[in-house]
């Protein structure tokens, strides 16, 4: 009993050792892909989106909701910086409020999606045989079906929320994230760092977190990176159907598409938005070529 | 080979059968009621009862599973529950639609995609590739939809060339207004273009470091041969299964684009079904469509395994 005990303690005080050096890996990492191009374009953009996501409300000059029924569609002018739509409500306000949502939903959703892939492709390439097999069977299973569809599916039959998107995306992500990390825990498993632990006689748990996990957070902070940019596609495409947050809260896909009927009259209403989805995405891409650079690893190729 | 075509083909049938239960189950039986979900906000006991029996939901879930595959497998999708006809017949016209949009889309972006990332491949790290490795990493982050507006913005409210929507007279195709084509064609262009572009610059990248290619430089064939008989052949066999995983990967794109244009593709009859709760329409596209991607998979798989003679089918 006593043995159990220890053993568990000591798991958390490497998890943690862990996570510290895989953190000091990855400030340096950020800071070599400070140095490229791309991050030196990429990591503004990203910043200045995460300034949206925390005081866009805030600084934001009217309310997002906030009708002025005598401005309607108004051309860009010194009141409205960036014009109304058509319910004379301020662009530039709506397009600051609504980042807020759909980067929290494209964040929690990625971070889902990696964290299940994780968990399941580590386990079950370090655990091999027939459980491996079926384990990737059904994952292939799961990719055999395009990642736009399944959300559609699953959020027309439960509802559009945004606990049900986060969902959606971490499910679609998953195999993906799993293939992944499923391929670098075979090529690490057998290496002599790892098999020196299992002589010693460690629990699994330790095995994969404290020896396998540190060494594959370069791949995983790149992974998360494409898939965070994946994902802000995935959650605006969904607000652009309409199956993303629900009127009237802004949300950037949604006014595109809902601007789409003024576009000859008023191209500013969904021209906004539009700057502001693929600002984040270029940002984020870029960003991760950054990265890529940083750790020697080629271009952004393996999408 | 017959081996492995067997497997392969096996094997799809197998998962669209997971898939057809997934369909049959997210849409069916989650959220407590079929009814519910047609009806929405008008549900009465009186109207559920008469959907429930419209729709043959009286009968126990897996019954009409079982019903609802077997007919399938023959070809007979059911009836559209808001247009009361079948779906097969509605479904016709779009696919054809769909295809046109597709074939059109594909034949612009593969040949200039290949073309593009075999120069930037061969002259890596030069201004040129960088200009091309940058436009094609914006176009491959900017969504179809966001790309569409654009087009549109400057197509046709700024240009007034082209038309903004691609709407079409019942009964007509695509063919008979080829101008709606061009906006939604070059939207989904883009993301193909910039996918099989970086793709192929990669391959290419990958080949010119081997040491074959090294000694056919080192032995003093001029580089254009080099090129052409020793990087793009190699360079090719990776790029075509690519080329062949983005026909299943264009439906994701499908479906946003004509959404933008209203072009009345499957993607477009897929939203409008889900918007009017139309569940049996629904099934029919998404297992449609699933179908469609699994055997663009496998035309992946397949091209990939005959073109590269280093790897025995079966």
């Amino acid at each position: 009993m006593a043995s159990v005990f220890t053993s568990n303690n000591s798991l958390l005080g490497v998890a943690s050792l862990a996570v510290v050096s895989g953190f000091q890996k990855t400030i340096r990492n950020l800071k070599l892909a400070l140095r490229t191009t791309a991050g030196r374009i990429g990591l503004p953009l990203v910043l200045l989106h995460i300034t949206l996501t925390l005081f866009g409300p805030a600084f934001a000059p009217f309310e997002a909701t906030e009708l002025h029924l005598d401005n309607q569609l108004e051309a860009p002018s010194a009141r409205f910086l960036l014009g109304t739509d058509e319910f004379g409500r301020d662009i530039l306000s709506r397009v600051m409020t609504g980042a807020r949502s759909i980067i929290l939903v494209s964040v929690a959703g990625a971070a889902l999606g990696i964290s299940l892939g994780t968990i399941v492709g580590m386990s079950s390439g370090f655990r091999g045989g027939r459980v491996d097999e079926i384990v990737m069977r059904v994952m292939d299973g799961l990719m055999s079906f395009p990642s736009l569809l399944i959300a559609l599916l699953v959020l027309t039959s439960l509802g559009s929320s945004q606990i049900n998107i986060v969902g959606t995306i971490g499910i679609v992500f998953t195999p993906t994230v799993s293939r992944v990390m499923r391929s670098i825990t075979l090529s690490l498993k057998t290496q002599e760092f790892v098999l020196s632990a299992r002589l010693r006689g460690e629990p699994t748990a330790y095995i994969i977190f404290r020896e396998i996990l540190p060494n594959t957070i370069p791949v995983l902070a790149v992974e998360a990176s494409v898939r965070l940019s994946y994902a802000i596609l995935l959650a605006s495409s969904l607000g652009f159907l309409g199956l993303g947050v629900q009127p009237p809260s802004p949300d950037w896909g949604l006014m595109i598409s809902e601007s789409r009927r003024f576009i000859t009259v008023a191209p500013w209403v969904a021209l906004t938005p539009a700057v502001a989805v693929a600002s984040l995405v270029v940002g984020v891409n870029l960003f991760t070529d950054g990265l890529r650079q940083a750790q020697g690893l080629p271009k952004g190729d393996t999408l | 080979m017959i081996r492995f075509l067997a497997v392969r083909v096996s094997l799809i049938a197998i998962t669209l059968l997971v898939v057809s239960a997934a369909i049959f189950a997210v849409t069916e039986v989650l959220p407590g009621d079929i009814a519910w979900q047609v009806l929405g906000q008008g549900a009465t006991p009186e109207n559920l009862a008469v959907v429930r029996e419209r729709l043959d939901l009286n009968r126990p879930a897996y019954v009409r599973y079982f019903d609802w595959v077997i007919h399938a497998v023959q070809g007979d999708l059911g009836d559209s529950y808001i247009q009361t006809r079948p779906i097969y017949e509605i479904v016709k016209p779009r696919i054809y639609n769909s295809a046109i949009l597709a074939v059109f889309a594909f034949m612009v972006s593969v040949p200039t995609a290949v073309i593009t990332g075999v120069w930037a491949g061969i002259r890596r790290d030069s201004w040129g590739d960088h200009a091309v490795s940058v436009s094609s990493l914006v176009a491959i982050s900017v969504p179809e939809f966001v790309t569409g507006i654009f087009l549109i913005v400057i197509f046709s409210s700024t240009l007034g060339l082209l038309p903004s929507s691609s709407l079409l007279l019942p009964g007509t195709g695509p063919l008979s207004r080829p101008e709606i084509l061009v906006l939604p064609a070059l939207t989904l262009t883009g993301v193909l273009f910039a996918y099989i572009m970086r793709m192929t610059r990669a391959n290419v990248i990958e080949v010119m470091d081997t040491h074959y290619v090294r000694t056919a430089i080192l032995k003093g064939i001029t580089m254009r041969r080099v090129i052409f008989r020793h990087v793009i052949p190699n360079a090719m066999i990776p790029t075509i299964s690519i080329i062949a995983v983005s026909i299943g990967w264009m439906i994701g794109g499908l479906i946003i684009v004509e959404n933008v244009f209203a072009y009345p593709g499957l993607g477009r009859l897929l939203l409008v079904a889900i918007q009017s709760r139309d569940v049996p329409l629904i099934q029919a596209l998404a297992l449609l469509i699933a179908a469609i991607y699994a055997v663009s998979n496998l035309i992946a798989d397949l091209s990939y395994g005959l073109l590269n003679p280093r790897i025995r089918l079966g």
